[in-house]
């Protein structure tokens, strides 16, 4: 592999009780890639995710992530190691503002102490006031600044999903990993999704790993895509090779009928 | 900008309340029995917010307040009756030792959720009390006779410290993860957020001022006992931040001060008392069910035009 691997999972699998949800997953990711994870409903795709962001430990296998093992480390720590994600159902912060939902993302860019909040020192003020332009910054970017007082659960539901975007790169991801995006979108809005997130991939030079059953954006804009079926890579390639694979094929629509 | 605006006028409010009430007191107008009222209702608001911080803005459900206040009460009592220290070192003692206490509770019981960490904290705070009824040195459960030093001043600077801390700790980067914790932990563990952390740090900060509320407490009546501090108090103190609304600092403070009235005007039906106590709370929740405040701040209330109240 050449320096520019960002991601890799060598043999992961994970095992619930006598479940094995994910078992031999090799994969990876070069910077600036955007790949596909496909693969019928139940076939592990938001497992994998959850072991690569760290809210599962996988059983066996290893993930590495710009060259260090993920390995024992929690969801917080491995989104400072530059990973952030979105949720298949959204799970915003309901109660808060738009902007404050940003800004909790952004918490790592200030650095002021506590005893500094409490006691209102100066580091709390222009820590606080650099949180909340580089909020307003990203909200600008998808359009939701005008919402910024607003309460995310009063957000309609296509703008959540966009404003949980805005929160999962206002955390200063190298590698985004997006999980159904496009779920519950209508056909416009998934267009415009498509382009946004062609666009922050330049804009934020960023690698992105994306679940989706939503074939034609997964087709439209993934370089590569990896295949899961019964918790198992069955396939890996380029849209035309994964659109041809007769094993993709089987996984989705069953098997031929052979007289 | 908006936001010092909000503190200057929290602080001249401050000490229009405290110099009325002082002056009241000096000519005499306010006698020993309101007086007790008022530090009783100063001493009900500091434990109403410092429980705030781990209900309403961390969404840890701790139902073992009592325990810390104990704590707190009984360690300034031993630093001012037994070792002869004056009141102020007794109360930071006493906040000290019960925001270590805290710390040692919080440490592994918050990694429990829900049900689960009620029961714990529960549980933690019998056991504190326990404690105290065991040990001689404090009097067992017959108690420990405590010297009346509480002024409405101690009480008062009390609470505008409390309310200041929590307040500003709220409203910071680490309150926001605090928030978050409560309302999705996954997607703040997600972002960022240190969940443990925060929580324990939370936690820290409630017991010290349910410690600072317990050794003013102490100060205030002639005698503490365990059986003061067991989970019907935890229980008084839960009922403040649920009813003035979970993650409303204001909320807290009114439904503690609300409670406090009603309390002592009770008092002189004591046949009737809880009767009309629990009618209170039940009609407070049939009418109002996110309790009197809901999520909002009260100076939320003075900001026309503007939506949102997530800022208190």
């Amino acid at each position: 592999m050449t320096s520019n691997l960002l991601l890799k999972a060598e043999n992961v699998g994970i095992q619930f009780g006598g479940l094995k949800a994910v078992q031999n997953v090799n994969m990876y990711l070069n910077q600036g890639e955007l790949v596909g994870l496909i693969g019928p409903n139940g076939a592990g795709k938001t497992t994998t995710f959850n072991m690569i962001t760290g809210v599962y430990q996988p059983t066996v296998g290893a993930i590495t992530f710009a060259g260090r093992n993920l390995k024992g480390l929690k969801p917080y720590q491995v989104t400072k190691q530059g990973m952030s994600r979105t949720f298949q159902n959204i799970r915003l912060f309901k109660d808060l503002s738009v902007l404050d939902n940003v800004k909790v993302a952004n918490h790592n860019i200030a650095k002021h102490s506590i005893v500094s909040s409490i006691l209102r020192l100066p580091s709390h003020f222009s820590g606080e006031a650099k949180m909340e332009q580089e909020s307003i910054e990203f909200l600008k970017i998808f359009g939701l600044d005008v919402y910024k007082d607003e309460m995310a659960k009063n957000l309609p539901y296509g703008m959540q999903r966009r404003l949980e975007i805005a929160r999962a790169l206002a955390a200063k991801p190298k590698l985004l990993l997006l999980d159904e995006p496009a779920a519950g979108m209508n056909p416009q809005e998934t267009h415009d999704l498509m382009e946004l997130i062609a666009f922050i991939r330049k804009e934020f030079n960023l690698t992105i790993l994306l679940i989706e059953h939503d074939m034609h954006l997964v087709m439209g804009i993934c370089e590569r895509i990896y295949v899961l079926d019964h918790g198992q890579l069955i396939a890996d390639g380029t849209a035309e090779e994964i659109r041809n694979n007769p094993k993709v094929i089987e996984a989705y629509l069953g098997e031929e009928v052979t007289d | 900008m908006k936001k010092s605006k909000a503190f200057w006028v929290f602080s001249a409010l401050a000490l229009v309340i405290y110099a009325v009430v002082q002056g009241l007191i000096s000519s005499g107008i306010i006698d020993l029995y309101y007086q007790n009222i008022l530090v009783q209702m100063c001493i009900n608001i500091m434990l109403a917010v410092s429980l705030h911080i781990v209900i309403g803005i961390t969404g840890q459900f701790s139902i073992g307040h009592a325990g810390f206040m104990a704590v707190g009460a009984y360690f300034s009592a031993i630093a001012t009756m037994k070792l002869g220290l004056p009141l102020p070192v007794g109360l930071a003692l006493g906040a000290g030792v019960a925001a270590l206490a805290g710390l040692l509770v919080g440490l592994p019981t918050l990694r429990l959720k829900g049900d689960y960490l009620a029961i714990a904290t529960l549980g933690f705070a019998e056991i504190i009390r326990i404690i105290f009824l065991n040990v001689d040195y404090v009097g067992g459960a017959a108690g420990m006779v405590v010297t009346n030093m509480t002024t409405w001043t101690y009480a008062f600077a009390g609470v505008v410290i409390t309310i200041i801390v929590i307040s500003n700790f709220t409203n910071s980067r680490h309150g926001r993860g605090a928030i978050s914790i409560r309302e999705d932990e996954i997607a703040a563990d997600a972002m960022g957020i240190n969940t443990t952390y925060y929580k324990v740090v939370a936690f820290t900060i409630g017991s010290l001022f349910a410690g600072l509320a317990g050794a003013i407490y102490a100060h205030n009546f002639f005698i503490i006992q365990p059986t003061t501090f067991n989970f019907l108090k935890s229980f008084d103190i839960l009922i403040y931040v649920v009813l003035g609304g979970l993650g409303s600092l204001s909320g807290s403070v009114i439904a503690a001060i609300f409670l406090t009235m009603v309390t002592a005007f009770l008092a002189n039906f004591p046949e009737t008392r809880m009767i009309i106590y629990s009618l209170v709370l039940i009609l407070v929740m049939l009418y109002r069910p996110t309790g009197l405040m809901g999520t909002k701040e009260i100076t939320s209330l003075f900001k026309f035009g503007k939506k949102g109240g997530t800022k208190p």
